[in-house]
């Protein structure tokens, strides 16, 4: 099994969204994923990258989010790390609920959760990792077809 | 993100174009409601027909444009989703809350006197 790693250190700026989401796209294309399945990783990406620029690091210049890329045959991974005060995850709102539908905020977790087949947050008191995860043609790291 | 205008039988289309993301898009949507609105035009149909992507962001700047809307007495309507932005309105179960319409001329007859 092969396995390829890239590794980014960012400025917590709306560029480092914007270039994450890039790499993100370019990657999972490289990756030999459909085009609907390269629109969801980057956005997942995209929507982890804004939390770890806008909630985590709050645009502090002083603090950086890296984002890895691991690729092997079977999965994609993308990690991206934060060194803010770590996401309380008991304060992230269902943004299904009928009282939080027309809220203007909150829906990123739950859309990264929506698009990518595996996710683990980690918060911590130096900030938040979150991995995401992505199967290559619809299996799992056991090359069972995954449940979607 | 780019906008622009057009009356139509009273109702106001913003025909959008581009990204509706965090930053720039959502903030070009936001300013053009609100000058709409400081120009008294309350009845608004936002044409997404050439929209091709919209973030968590962007999906709340949709979502404050509905309901700064509708506190001011007004209505705001979706046009022409594209099939990314229909499906992120279905998952967020926002679709029932716009009043999405397919046909402009639909669409500017619905709205009320």
């Amino acid at each position: 099994m092969s396995a390829h790693r890239v590794s980014y250190t960012l400025d917590s700026t709306l560029d480092t969204v914007n270039s994450a989401e890039e790499v993100a796209s370019q990657i999972a294309t490289e990756a030999g994923f459909a085009d609907e399945e390269v629109m969801k990783i980057a956005m997942a990406v995209r929507e982890a990258a804004v939390n770890a620029v806008l909630h985590g690091n709050a645009y502090d210049p002083g603090k950086k989010v890296t984002v890895d890329f691991e690729r092997t045959d079977q999965t994609l991974v993308i990690t991206i790390r934060d060194q803010g005060k770590g996401l309380d995850l008991a304060k992230v709102p269902d943004p299904l609920a009928p009282e939080n539908l027309l809220k203007t905020s909150g829906r990123g977790i739950f859309l990264i959760r929506s698009f990518m087949d595996e996710v683990e947050i980690n918060p911590s008191t130096t900030g938040t990792e979150i991995k995401l995860i992505k199967h290559v043609h619809g299996t799992t790291a056991d090359g069972k077809e995954a449940s979607q | 993100m780019k906008t622009s205008t057009r009356q139509v039988d009273g109702v106001t289309i913003v025909d959008c174009s581009g990204r509706i993301t965090l930053g720039e898009g959502s903030v070009i949507l936001r300013d053009t409601v609100r000058d709409l609105l400081a120009k008294g035009h309350k009845k608004i149909l936002l044409n997404l027909g050439d929209v091709n992507y919209i973030d968590s962001s962007g999906i709340g700047e949709l979502v404050s444009a509905y309901t700064t809307v509708k506190n001011q007495g007004g209505e705001l309507k979706l046009l022409n989703l594209t099939k990314k932005v229909h499906d992120l309105l279905q998952i967020t179960k926002l679709y029932t809350v716009f009043d999405v319409k397919d046909d402009e001329a639909a669409a500017v007859k619905s709205f009320g006197q």
